[in-house]
């Protein structure tokens, strides 16, 4: 009988490339290396530009060095204040992005993790209905009912109101499904183990559903807070005041048409800074997925 | 500490299959009852309606003398141990025996105590702090069973919990379950499909077919008087040879006692016949002549599988044996060893 040949265990330490040759490693990595500095680039010269007073960055070429005014322009925008946008300070508006951005991803992954449980672990009545009503919303991203969903805000008074730019955000069919797929890979006697325990339906979520579900609650963290914070469309429609702005639209706000008008050098502090939360939220995060998806605790 | 009684007991699953079709089983206090069948007769669904986690279509559950077909696992105080063990991944040996004590709401130091010493009685003490993803398949298996223990229930519930392990530790583990049970007295239900396992551990034994109950009653019973040619090939490892009789009569028998006219089959033990012709011994019994197709030396004994009288029969030889494929070779088996069943497959 020819048995099918198990193949060897896959450890990180095995050598995947085929090719091992010196050249070919020098090859890979001039290409890595170039990768990188394509992609990075753009973020230096903005940090560059950042560190430069106004004249300088009028005034082509803008050396490739960073200047001296780092203190004198990020403690101006961070506390100053920006004229384009009315004198709200940066910091202003980390915050606002920083409530939203932490509000979406958070109120999604509560309000997901919640329907996708009803729906797996409970026979209700209209059990599928629901679930399909809930995939069918993945068809109607916001950018399609945008203008029904304004038309309630503007009825309810949430214009320029934290609520107001979360709330219409909060509903998340694809959390939901991703959470749905996790939970129907939890063995059936797990659930009955748990039921014989005298685990109510409240402490089975708590104690063995919320535990088992953190890595996928912490990738899934990551993903929202990174799109609550890069939303546009519907922060601009729905904030009028200036220091209800997310960062994102005050950017946009900030670059007048008319080169001379814009203040470049806080325009770049302002890019540098709406970059680093969502990087620290990534690298802070990582430990936990990386984690995760090296040991299934099933 | 509790009785199991099950008064025809149904279950029809939403879909229309009905997987258990009338089941009437008294368990006496302290008892293992074991269930076996093939797949697919109904085991689990059995067992889970008396754990209360499949509801029960007709019929009544009571434990304790307690009807409790309405009430819910936790309520019914039992324990279950799943086949595949069912741990909580998350936690720790000693977070998964400690969690139902407290969902029951136990004292702390109540809690520490109870697990310690069934850690103690498994001997799991030195893997209290580890998850089960760092246990051996054993390993969870002793804990899926402390886990149950801790708990100190009126009913044990187990659903072939030995079938991932190997066969040594298996037959251990068996030993042990048994030893645990007769020690704590707990009324137990163990399901199986190993008919070893059956034979061994059950005080009570119900062998299931396709839904029913096809035989109950003390193992050593079933394995004398099986009560259909189905409970016959399942009991018993070789299975009992069964021959087709034809008006009575054996195609191929040098001799064969007086049968009843309604027997349509003719049934006997591999280890109820022997190789020779003693005719001192026949005493009016069964004697055909066999030949050998196959040899199966097993060490302690050996299997001669052979061509007789219109089918295929295995008989038990003690020891080496000296015989080879296509000898020709008298058997016989005594009068009192011969089973026979009517043409519906029932005892007569
Ligand atoms: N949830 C269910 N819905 C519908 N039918 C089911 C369900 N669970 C089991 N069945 C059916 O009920 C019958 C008995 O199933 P059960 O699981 O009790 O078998 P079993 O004797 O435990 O078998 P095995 O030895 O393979 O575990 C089978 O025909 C099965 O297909
Ligand atoms: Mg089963």
């Amino acid at each position: 009988m020819a048995e099918p040949k198990a193949l060897p265990p896959a450890s990180g330490h095995d050598k995947l490339m085929i090719g091992q040759s010196k050249a070919g490693i020098y090859m890979a990595h001039a290409i890595l290396i170039l990768g990188i500095l394509i992609v990075a680039f753009p973020i230096y010269y903005t940090f560059v530009a950042s560190t430069h007073s106004l004249q300088t960055i009028l005034r082509p070429p803008l050396p490739l060095l960073p200047g001296d005014r780092f203190l004198e322009n990020y403690s101006e925008a961070l506390f100053g204040g920006v004229g384009r946008i009315g004198g709200v300070s940066v910091a202003t508006l980390l915050i606002n992005t920083t409530i939203v951005a932490f509000g979406i991803a958070i109120g999604k992954i509560i309000i997901s993790i919640l329907s996708a449980y009803a729906i797996v672990f409970f026979r209700f009545p209209g059990r599928m209905f629901f679930f399909w009503l809930i995939f069918i919303t993945l068809m109607l991203p916001v950018e399609v009912r945008i203008l029904p969903t304004y038309k309630v805000m503007v009825d309810l008074g949430l214009i320029d109101t934290y609520t107001g730019l979360i709330v219409p955000l909060i509903a998340s069919a694809t959390a939901t499904l991703l959470f749905r797929q996790f939970f129907l890979t939890i063995p059936g006697e797990l659930v009955e183990a748990a039921r014989v325990d005298g685990a109510g339906p409240w402490r089975f979520f708590w104690d063995i559903l919320l535990p088992l579900s953190r890595t996928n609650i912490a990738a899934l963290f990551v993903i929202l807070f990174i799109y609550g914070w890069t939303q546009y469309l519907w922060p601009l429609l729905v904030t009028n005041r200036n220091d209800m702005n997310t960062i994102v639209i005050a950017l946009r706000k900030m670059i007048s048409f008319a080169d001379a008008d814009t203040e470049w050098h806080l325009v770049m502090v302002t890019s540098m800074l709406a970059i680093v939360p969502p990087i620290l939220v990534v690298v802070l995060m990582q430990r936990w997925f990386v984690r995760g998806l090296v040991d299934t605790e099933k | 500490m509790a009785t199991v009684d099950l008064k025809d007991v149904r279950k029809v699953y939403p879909g229309g299959v009905e997987a258990v079709k009338g089941v009437s089983i008294a368990i006496p206090d302290k008892a293992l009852c074991v269930l076996v069948g093939p797949s697919g007769c109904g085991k689990s669904t059995l067992l889970r309606m008396i754990a209360g986690l499949e509801t029960i279509s007709a019929g009544t559950c009571s434990i304790d003398g307690k009807v409790v077909n309405t009430i819910g696992p936790t309520e019914r105080d039992i324990a279950m141990v799943f086949q595949n063990y069912a741990l909580y991944p998350h936690m720790k040996v000693y977070d998964n025996m400690a969690y139902g004590l407290r969902n029951r709401g136990m004292p702390k130091d109540e809690v520490d105590k109870r697990v310690r010493g069934t850690a103690k009685t498994l001997e799991l003490e030195h893997l209290l702090e580890r998850r089960p993803r760092e246990l051996s398949g054993g390993q969870r298996q002793r804990v899926a069973m402390g886990r149950a223990i801790v708990r100190n229930p009126k009913v044990f519930l187990f659903d072939e919990p030995l079938s991932n392990l190997d066969a040594k530790l298996r037959g251990q583990m068996r030993v042990e379950i048994k030893n645990l049970q007769r020690k704590l007295g707990v009324t137990s239900v163990y399901v199986t499909h190993d008919q070893l396992e059956a034979m061994t551990l059950a005080d009570v034994l119900v062998v299931m077919n396709a839904g029913l109950i096809e035989q109950q009653g003390a193992p050593l019973d079933i394995y004398e008087k099986p009560s259909s040619t189905f409970v016959a090939s399942f009991i018993g490892a070789p299975p009992m040879n069964l021959l087709p009789l034809r008006s009575g009569q054996l195609e191929g028998a040098v001799t064969l006692p007086a049968v009843a006219d309604n027997a349509a089959t003719l049934g006997f033990r591999p280890e109820d016949c022997e190789v020779g012709a003693d005719d001192a011994a026949l005493d009016g019994g069964l004697r055909l002549m066999a030949n050998v197709a196959g040899v199966e030396p097993v060490g302690a004994e050996s299997f001669l599988y052979c061509d007789a009288a219109g089918g295929r029969i295995v008989v038990r030889v003690p020891g080496r044996t000296e015989v080879r494929i296509g000898d020709q070779l008298p058997i016989f088996a005594r009068r009192e060893k011969l089973h026979f069943f009517g043409s519906d497959g029932k005892r007569v």
